[in-house]
């Protein structure tokens, strides 16, 4: 049987996480290709029904992905995504979502390095736990 | 100023001394209209009812253990806009407790309130309530009785909400005054307590006088809320257990038909429009195809599972356990009680409790720089 290669997707930062990932690529830095790449502008314009809707469609991981506390473009945004993510957090764990299969990181824009090694653990771990319970349910 | 107050009730007719307390209130023009449950001359529940004329306070029946929807809509309704009017809002600690969220969601003001809170010995459903209202036209009093007695309330099969069971909050705090009904005995009359400034101040511009609290009352709250909270500890780790994956909580709501009617009743459902109304859920026909493939089949209605989490998320950390949502559920889904297993955890983790003060920040209307820090970490 093949191995389990998770679906990851990752709602990155403009200002930050996204241009760490251009930068990890632009350096022919290598990470597994398991994660699906969202940009947006802010990781406090990350809709926790982002969050949930990628989780309900089966998606193994979620990654949400900001500037370092007091760089943020928008001064505080991030701040605000960590407070959803604790609630988030709090709500799947409930209904036996593992603790890791949702990510909150804080990677710069010169950190393309983190970014790559981000991707990598994260796979491994969620390889480590095996495909999210949504793909064995029908779930609506 | 007084602090506590008896009102004796004539001939056992406690709801005619509490009408006439809430007469008193507008002659003596302390307020100006009381919005109080109150049933119109036929025959049904008593609703919510914004009365300004005093002759119109003999159909009041706040007593009745039954809240048909909850009040504190209603009260934003009335208070949203600066209209100056002294108004004095009746409503159990169910209502009072969402409409001090509602409060610091600006969707409510206090400014011109005087807030009664009347202890709650719980409610029935409406349908119930209906039924034995009907057999026995002095209900509501034997209902007391029977509850002072600690006796198995009249009407043989007829349950409490089972969200009034799990209620620790029978005692209405931060209000003006309290209608006190634990531990007294309603056929000799009850006691009204000023809490606030102008709690205290209303009940001396009525003249009544300044009486003792009978020493029994401590005890009996205390014996209620021991019954309540040894409940509540089953009945959420009953649902706990049932829905500790995704397929427990499928087989919870394999029934829920999207109507949304959790949403409507529920009093911190905060939002003028539900997301999910809106023409970000009015998929193209292709999609549900495009889903349909990806899965296999499709559920239609679609979305609800979606749909609650997304409440979770959005109300769970204000959720006062009022139970309306489980009352209104066409499909007997337990919706209050799988929703009070999930907020007793939100708002353990923000240490927030809804309408416990008026001065403390929503959860997620406040971040703070050093918080949560392992979140953003690994391990």
């Amino acid at each position: 049987m093949a191995e389990f290669e998770p679906v990851i997707v990752a709602f990155v930062c403009n200002w930050c996480t996204f241009t760490a990932a251009d930068l990890a690529g632009t350096s022919r830095l290598l990470h597994p290709p398991n994660v699906r790449l969202i940009r947006v502008m802010c990781s406090g314009m990350v809709d926790p029904k982002y969050v949930l809707k990628a989780f309900l469609e089966g998606a193994d991981g979620v990654l949400i992905g900001g500037c370092w506390p007091g760089d943020c473009h928008y001064i505080n945004g991030n701040l605000k995504a960590r407070r959803r993510v604790a609630l988030l957090k709090e709500i799947l764990r409930r209904f036996g979502f593992e603790e890791d299969r949702l990510w909150l990181r804080w990677i710069a824009a010169s950190e393309g390095n983190v970014f790559a090694e981000t991707i990598k653990e994260m796979v491994e771990k969620i390889k480590a736990l095996g495909p999210s319970q949504v793909r064995q349910k029908l779930v609506a | 100023m007084v602090d506590y107050a008896r009102i004796e009730a004539e001939e056992g007719q406690v709801l005619e001394a509490v009408r006439d307390f809430f007469v008193s209130l507008l002659d003596k023009g302390v307020v100006e209209a009381i919005m109080v449950p109150t049933r119109l001359p036929y025959k049904g529940l008593p609703m919510q009812t914004l009365v300004v004329d005093p002759a119109r306070i003999r159909w009041a029946d706040p007593l009745a253990p039954v809240v048909p929807t909850n009040g504190a809509r209603f009260a934003s309704q009335l208070t949203r806009d600066e209209t100056g009017k002294r108004l004095a809002l009746v409503m159990r600690p169910c209502e009072i407790r969402p409409f001090m969220e509602l409060v610091k969601l600006k969707q409510a003001r206090v400014d011109n309130t005087l807030l009664i809170g009347l202890e709650c010995l719980g409610r029935y459903e409406n349908s119930d309530f209906l039924a034995l209202d009907q057999k026995d036209p002095s209900f509501s009093v034997n209902f007391y009785r029977a509850m002072k007695e600690g006796r198995n309330p009249p009407g043989d099969g007829f349950e409490l909400a089972e969200a009034c069971k799990a209620c620790e909050h029978p005692v209405p705090e931060g209000v003006d005054i309290r209608i006190c009904l634990i531990g007294e005995d309603l056929e000799r009359g009850l006691a009204l307590e000023g809490l606030t400034e102008r709690g205290k101040e209303a009940l001396g511009t009525l003249g009544l006088s300044e009486a003792h609290k009978p020493p029994e009352r401590e005890g009996a709250i205390g014996a209620l809320l021991e019954q309540r909270i040894s409940f509540r500890d089953k009945w959420l780790e009953e649902i706990s257990r049932r829905t500790s994956d995704l397929g427990g909580l499928m087989e919870v709501l394999a029934n829920c038909i999207n109507c949304y009617n959790c949403r409507v009743a529920c009093p911190v459902c905060y939002c003028r429009e539900c997301v999910f109304v809106t023409d970000t859920f009015q998929h193209d026909s292709e999609q549900f195809f495009r889903w349909a493939r990806k899965k296999g089949s499709l559920r239609m209605p679609t979305d609800t599972v979606f749909y609650h989490l997304t409440r979770m998320q959005h109300m769970s950390t204000l959720c006062v356990g009022c139970g309306q949502c489980s009352s209104v559920c066409p499909s007997e889904i337990p919706v209050s009680q799988l929703f009070r297993s999930i907020a007793m955890r939100t708002q353990a983790l923000f240490s927030y409790e809804p309408g416990r003060d008026l001065a403390e920040p929503q959860p997620l209307a406040v971040f703070y720089d050093n918080e949560f820090q392992e979140i953003a970490s690994s391990k």
